[in-house]
């Protein structure tokens, strides 16, 4: 491994951490100016999260051991995550630790502890938040392993990177395949994120809210934590979008310092238009009744599948 | 000394010291002193030895060998080969951990005499152990039989229950219809020699409509063991009923001989099977994995939802023998060595994990008497060891990486992900699709899981008398630990378990996967497509991060943690009913799956002063087949019954009839 691969692997767990804020704090605001409201500061989650680490923790007088670790093991899973995605360059260190299929299981450990913790306390909100998210779980995981399995038959591999990679050496070509699964998976980052149609990140209506539901026990430094995963989660899963479907910009390999520098702006590009695009998708719809999720997330699961059957097919 | 020379010799050996061992408990059958504190943890250390010892023996040459006992002119056949070893291998190593768990379980009050109830787990344990080595199908027949009917009496161990009687009753009879289709297969499958040894089995050569039948004969007998669709209704009955040991024997390594029994008669006995049979066991499979973890999100008891949870767990390994099948008929060989790996691997992962829910849930229910997930909460609290133990097992099963369920998940995705290579249209395009039902299976098993662990260990406790729920004692501790480890370490060294495995590919399909000159912590069993997994880095990665965070957090952000009551929304009492219960989080299931549920429901109008309400869910299997076929039974039974006219002249009538066709025929 040179040293440029762990300068790659370096900066993109760095990115990660420092952009994902950021990139949250991107889309609400173009959220705000789509919908003809005053924005607030794109730097708002950083505020956000620096007062949340300011604070005295109150913790529930019933709480387990496991509510205590679970921002911990949130945090950590999401930070794995981010470095075995290449958002950057494909020359990752770690890329021979996971391939999507682990990348799928790491997110699900997240969601998993998430859950577990949500019931630690024993409340009506943190059970029905964590049903619901694991519902949306269930349905989100499938959808997302087809999607994976697409793209991981046009590149005869399940390795992230290695998808992204034989994506750009090849010459460009249109793969009707890959635009059934790129709108599968714009379903499934919306609903794994708890983004409007499937769950609304700014209410506090008790009861439509999943995402939200889940943190109500938290303060402080674990709640921080968990705003601040919830932020990787939403940097990861577009930077799983770019993997599959547009990964021109990221470095292809070991190559050298000079292709990992264009690699930081065509990033923020990417996630500027990706930014945008999110928050056009959150102003043009409204949220659905949580029974009509599973519609959603089955309509997802059929367009992945669709392009599996497309690809099969046509061989394209 | 040759005995110990001889693999063989050592395996029987120390299955006969199993049922020695069970036999010493006669001696004072109702000394829980003797049976638990003595026997029972002598028989772990037997399973330890028999797990080493057919570990050991791995990918040394097939050892045969003939017992004294059996009956004149047809002594019993043994024989030890690969895939006898990997299966002895995890009868022997999970059977050590419920072993040590159960020398602390039982006790006074559990219906049999411990001594008793020692002899019958010491002899199912020993019979299971020669359904593995049995050779001709008269011993194999012997074993098997042994097996159910000493399971049948550890399941009805409190047979004075009328509901564990009627289990029991359900259990014997489906475990009978298994055997008997079971051999009617050897007697297909002699080929006409009448010789019912494997050795002549193999050698016989059947045309396709027979093969064909046998196949499906098996598929049927053992299916009925495993629980394929839909002869599964036993295992929701049965593995409640019985103690909980009993349950973890049951569900993690009883199941396990059949599908050994599958492997062993489609890849040795009949040989060469055809691409076409696989669809079977692989569209069965399916539907058995999607149908169990359905069933086992709905359910209120918490060891029904384990047994659904093994319904699912045999519906996976099922695909992933069908696949084998599929891909060892076309000839992709070391893809069907793929599928088989995923298939062995997965059992000896189930084995472990599953026994390590079962006794967590013996644990419980020891500690509170409950086992119905509306009465429990909170018992993390009170609990600790059994607790944390039992989520490493609840982790496994949901399929999270880096624990074992996760390994045999990936590595059948990944054969999956060969399929469209299949050479045969249309199936090729439908194979894929499979993935689909697995992934779907594998992230409602991480829904079940949340399930089972929340209701049970976390939250607040739904009942007061929880608040005396003690944990678990030293050796019950000792068990869930050495199955703990054992999900750990599966988990962790896939490498060094593939190549243990592979001796056991080698000789069903002729290939095994090339892990030559790969480092021992990656997993990278298809060097074409590049795709590796290393658990043990993703595990440093993880626990370097979550220490970092922790760190950092500590040392810059050091503020005090206050204790504070639970916020309550002004509304000012809160209390442990209002939490979701086990039919709340089984809500969004019974909403999106309704057409798997025959359900009767009682929902009150909203102006009922005394509301009642009321949901029963029930398996559709019961009303479309087994009750019909009851009823039928029942009448055919009827109409002969006519017969019995309870009048000697009758029956003198009879024999005189009898005796005239008899002449007539005779002359």
């Amino acid at each position: 491994m040179s040293a440029v691969a762990w300068l790659t692997q370096f900066l993109e767990v760095l990115a990660a951490l420092l952009l994902a804020p950021l990139f949250l704090g991107w889309v609400n605001a173009c959220r705000a100016w789509l919908q003809n409201r005053r924005a607030p500061s794109v730097l708002l989650p950083y505020h956000g999260i620096r007062k949340l680490f300011h604070k005295d923790a109150v913790i529930a007088a019933s709480a387990s051991p496991l509510f205590r670790m679970a921002p911990y093991v949130v945090f950590g899973a999401m930070v794995a995550a981010a470095a075995v995605i290449p958002s950057m360059g494909t020359g990752l260190p770690f890329r021979s630790a996971a391939d999507a299929i682990a990348l799928v299981g790491l997110l699900a450990i997240a969601r998993v502890f998430m859950s577990l913790a949500a019931m630690d306390i024993g409340t009506a909100f943190g059970t029905l938040g964590a049903r619901r998210d694991m519902m949306i779980g269930f349905l989100a995981e499938p959808a997302l392993l087809m999607i994976i399995f697409v793209a991981s038959l046009i590149s005869a591999t399940t390795a992230l990177p290695l998808i992204a990679e034989r994506l750009m050496v090849q010459p460009l070509a249109l793969y009707p395949s890959l635009a059934f699964t790129a709108v599968a998976f714009t379903m499934v980052l919306l609903a794994e994120n708890a983004r409007i149609p499937v769950d609304n990140p700014a209410t506090h209506l008790e009861l439509t809210m999943i995402h939200e539901a889940m943190l109500l026990e938290y303060s402080a430094r674990h709640l921080a934590l968990m705003e601040w995963a919830a932020a990787l989660k939403l940097f990861n899963y577009a930077c799983i979008g770019f993997a599959l479907f547009v990964p021109w910009g990221a470095s292809i390999g070991e190559t050298g310092i000079g292709a990992l520098a264009w690699s930081i702006p065509a990033l923020l590009a990417k996630l500027a238009v990706a930014g945008l695009w999110l928050a056009l998708l959150e102003t043009v719809s409204a949220k659905f009744r949580v029974f009509r999720a599973p519609e959603f997330m089955a309509t997802a699961f059929m367009f992945a599948v669709l392009g599996l059957l497309v690809h099969l097919l046509l061989g394209a | 000394m040759a005995l110990f020379d001889s693999p063989l010799t050592i395996c029987l050996a120390l299955l006969a010291c199993w049922a020695v061992v069970g036999a010493a408990g006669l001696l004072r059958p109702n000394s829980v002193a003797l049976v638990g504190r003595v026997l029972f943890p002598l028989g772990a250390i037997i399973g330890a030895c028999l797990a080493i010892a057919a570990a050991l023996s791995l990918a040394t040459p097939v050892e045969r060998g003939t017992l004294l006992i059996g009956l004149p002119d047809l002594p019993m056949h043994v024989r030890l080969d690969n895939l006898s070893r990997v299966f002895l291998a995890l009868l022997g190593s999970a059977s050590a951990g419920v072993s040590l768990f159960a020398a602390g379980y039982f006790r006074k009050g559990e219906g049999t005499a411990p001594g008793v109830l020692g002899l019958q787990y010491h002899l199912f344990l020993a019979s299971m152990g020669f359904v593995l080595v049995a050779d001709d199908a008269y011993a194999f027949m012997v074993a098997w039989e042994t097996m159910a009917l000493t399971s049948y009496f550890l399941v009805t161990a409190q047979h004075g229950i009328p509901e564990i009687r009627s289990a029991g009753f359900l259990y014997l009879l489906m475990a009978h219809v298994g055997a008997i289709a079971i051999l009617l297969s050897f007697g297909i499958m002699q080929g006409g020699t009448w010789l019912f040894s494997f050795d002549a089995m193999r050698e016989s050569t059947l045309s396709t409509p027979w093969a064909t039948a046998a196949f499906l004969l098996a598929l049927f007998g053992f299916g009925t063991k495993a629980g394929l669709l839909p002869l599964h209704v036993w295992l929701p009955e049965a593995h409640p009923a019985a103690p909980s040991p009993v349950s973890a024997l049951m569900s993690g390594i009883m199941l396990k001989t059949a599908i050994y029994g599958v492997l062993r008669v489609t890849f040795d006995l009949i040989g060469d099977p055809l691409w076409w049979w696989g669809l079977i066991p692989l569209a069965l499979g399916l539907a058995t994995a999607i149908f169990g973890v359905v069933f086992a999100a709905v359910q209120t008891d918490m060891k029904r939802l384990l047994a659904y949870s093994s319904v699912e767990n045999v519906g996976v390994l099922f695909t992933g023998i069908g696949l084998a099948i599929v891909f060892h008929g076309v000839g992709m060989t070391e893809l069907a060595a793929l599928a088989l790996i995923a298939v062995l691997y997965h059992s000896l992962n189930h084995a472990f994990m599953k026994s390590l829910l079962f006794l967590g849930t013996g644990a419980v229910l020891h500690a509170t008497g409950e086992r119905n997930l509306g009465r429990l909460g909170g018992l993390i609290h009170r609990m600790p060891w059994a607790a944390w133990l039992t989520l490493v097992g609840v982790l496994a099963l949901a399929g999270l990486p880096p624990l074992n369920g996760f390994v045999s998940e990936w590595l059948l995705l990944q054969t999956f992900l060969f399929s469209h290579e299949v050479p045969q249209p249309f199936v090729n395009m439908l194979l894929p699709l499979g993935a689909a039902i697995v992934a779907l299976a594998a992230a409602l098993a991480g829904y079940v899981m949340v399930k089972f662990f929340g209701i049970v260990f976390l939250g607040q406790p739904r009942e007061a008398s929880l608040a005396v729920a003690h944990d678990v004692d030293g050796f019950e501790k000792a068990g869930l630990v050495w199955l703990a480890i054992g999900c750990v370490l599966l988990g962790l060294l896939p490498n060094q378990v593939i190549h243990a495995l592979g001796a056991a590919t080698e000789q069903l399909v002729g290939a095994a996967p090339n892990l030559a000159g790969q480092s021992w912590w990656m997993l990278a069993p298809l060097t074409e497509r590049a795709v590796s997994y290393a658990p043990l880095v993703l595990l440093a990665v993880i626990v370097a991060v979550v220490a970092a965070t922790f760190l950092i957090v500590r040392i810059v952000y050091r503020r005090p943690v206050r204790r504070a009551p639970t916020w309550d929304c002004g509304f000012g009492r809160l209390d442990p009913r209002m939490q979701d219960t086990a039919e709340g989080f089984g809500q969004p299931i019974r909403h999106i799956f309704v057409s798997f549920f025959e359900m009767e429901r009682e929902l009150p109008s909203p102006l009922d002063l005394a509301p009642r309400y009321r949901v029963k869910v029930s398996d559709r299997f019961w009303k479309v087949v087994y009750l019909p076929i009851a009823g039928l039974l029942q009448r055919a039974a009827n109409s002969v019954a006519w017969l019995q006219q309870g009048r000697i002249s009758v029956y003198l009538t009879y024999s005189f009839i009898t005796l005239v066709v008899l002449l007539a025929v005779m002359l």
